[in-house]
């Protein structure tokens, strides 16, 4: 007999339903790597804000920083990988726009592993000595029961909800990644009260890769949402169905360094909807290609 | 000697010495010169190094340089970034990371200039540097030195310097092992007191040049020349590791 499981499918506008202004949020990927962008244009759309975002950052933190929609973040760093800060991250720091927590990657992924397992601290050897602890006064120490050792207590971290974005998903939510690294999207979904995935492509969950089960990373108990988003990695990478888009990096990069290039920036590729934004991509290639 | 060595291949000779004895370890090198270096050890005196594509593929054989495991080369192993961590705390790794401020006792900076709060300028933040600086062997490479580089003190440590990791006062920072800095000008180490000395010069600087460079006093009594590459390294740098000469871009002569 046929099991009948939910169907979480929901189109990207429907998001905000499960994200609300003042959430602690977690964004999945790591730097210009895999992130859901296509969520992340949707809440430039919405009226969300007041978020605390919690992340190894990219240009997630880039646009959401600059639609001021971020209060405080808690990242292990922001880059955009090929280009080593993002300029939005960049200029709201040297504002004192946000609050931060800083700390070393490490550090960054015990904090979700303790939030994951709903303890409320993983011990760390990164950190002692340096001035994270300084950076993130709420931190405290911890010592071992066991012999002289002293270690950082990093504090588990829960988020309301957590965006990641992967390969191919099912309709009940279970969700594979298919390029060369899972990154933490897992951990990122386990620590969340809520997860929504978005997807390159929905199939039948008998095409999920039995061949290749260590790529089946997130099981539907941990999934809320399944959004089926092509592209919606862009401009980030999202091996092996396609590489970041280098020059829209760039493009995006050189525009956030400059108001009126991002005011131009932002009524071409982020006005409309997702599918707007997608021709207006594939135009911006059709002219660059004319140009060379 | 041949005299048309350049600068750029004096570091990366330099860099390559700093691999010496870490035997079968992660090599995590940051740059094009500790990049190079790394791999130029492991095809001269440390062949059981353990190099990375810089994502997530450990290389028996490096792709191009520059370049990801899908350009070439042979895998051998997997370590995505997930794993990285776990590595690091085994203490089976060996970094050689950049730094954008350095103070006498090796503290480094890479997180941001000014004060944290409302940074001066926000730089990439302490990414792994204390976790690395925590569990094992870090040794800094600086493209250019200068006493903006190599101030009093840092704006904020990202990496742990000698001072620090000794004022601790449990043995939870048994593991720190700072190695050495190498820079375009010359190869500093520690003294007992975990101070940066001078080690060796690179042929052409002057011991004069170095201490204007460097933002506090630095003991350069003890100091020799920087040996050159040999014929069999020069060969390796120019036609394997590096024929485009990328390392130009990053020392110029």
């Amino acid at each position: 007999m046929e099991s009948r499981m939910g169907d979480k499918t929901m189109p990207l506008e429907d998001l905000t339903q499960h994200v609300e202004s003042g959430m602690t949020i977690g964004i999945g990927g790591w730097g210009s790597r895999r992130k859901p962008m296509a969520m992340v244009r949707q809440l430039l759309r919405s009226d969300v804000t007041d978020l605390t975002v919690v992340t190894l950052g990219g240009p997630d933190v880039g646009l959401l920083c600059a639609a001021g929609k971020v209060r405080k973040l808690i990242y292990g760093f922001v880059s955009l990988d090929s280009i080593a800060l993002d300029p939005h991250f960049q200029a709201i720091r040297e504002s004192g726009g946000i609050e931060t927590w800083e700390y070393d990657e490490g550090m960054f992924v015990a904090a979700l592993k303790a939030g994951a397992s709903r303890l409320s601290f993983l011990p760390s050897r990164a950190g002692l000595g340096s001035d994270v602890l300084e950076m993130n006064p709420h931190l405290r120490t911890v010592a071992s029961p066991y012999d002289d050792e002293v270690y950082v207590a990093v504090p588990g971290v829960r988020m309301d909800v957590s965006l990641i974005h992967l390969n191919r998903a099912d309709a009940t939510g279970n969700a594979q990644y298919l390029g060369p690294d899972p990154y933490f999207d897992d951990l990122y979904a386990m620590a969340s009260t809520k997860t929504i995935v978005s997807t390159e492509k929905v199939v039948p969950t008998a095409e999920l890769g039995a061949s290749a089960p260590q790529t089946l990373l997130v099981s539907r108990i941990f999934t809320d949402g399944v959004i089926e988003a092509p592209n919606g990695a862009h401009f980030t990478t999202c091996e092996p169905d396609y590489g970041r888009d280098e020059a829209f990096q760039k493009h995006y990069a050189a525009s956030a360094k400059d108001p009126d290039a991002w005011q131009a920036f932002t009524e071409r590729f982020l006005t409309g909807d997702e599918a707007a934004y997608q021709a207006a991509v594939q135009q911006f290639h059709a002219e660059s290609k004319e140009q060379a | 000697m041949s005299t048309d060595i350049t600068r750029a291949e004096v570091c990366v000779a330099a860099c390559s010495d700093a691999w010496k004895g870490s035997g079968e370890v992660l090599a995590h090198a940051v740059g094009l010169v500790p990049t190079i270096s790394a791999r130029l050890a492991k095809l001269t005196h440390s062949p059981d190094l353990v190099l990375t594509d810089g994502e997530c593929f450990l290389m028996s054989e490096p792709p191009p340089l520059g370049r990801s495991a899908a350009a070439g080369g042979t895998i051998e192993s997997w370590a995505p970034f997930r794993l990285i961590f776990d590595i690091l705390a085994t203490g089976k790794r060996h970094s050689m990371m950049g730094a954008s401020q350095v103070d006498r006792f090796g503290n480094q900076n890479i997180s941001s200039i000014g004060d944290w709060r409302k940074p001066k300028r926000q730089l990439i933040g302490v990414r792994g540097a204390p976790g690395n600086t925590a569990n094992h062997r870090t040794d800094y490479w600086i493209a250019k030195h200068t006493s903006r580089v190599f101030v009093e003190s840092v704006d904020v440590v990202s990496g742990v310097g000698n001072d620090r990791a000794r004022a601790h006062e449990t043995p939870s920072l048994r593991f720190h092992d700072l190695g050495v800095v190498i820079t375009d000008l010359a190869v500093l180490d520690y003294d007992d007191e975990g101070r940066l000395k001078v080690r060796s010069l690179h042929p052409g600087v002057t011991a004069e040049q170095v201490q204007e460079a460097t933002g506090f006093d630095i003991d350069v009594s003890s100091a020799t020349t920087t040996r050159v590459p040999d014929a069999e390294e020069l060969r390796l740098i120019r036609e394997v590791l590096d024929p485009r000469s990328l390392r130009d871009r990053e020392v110029r002569s």
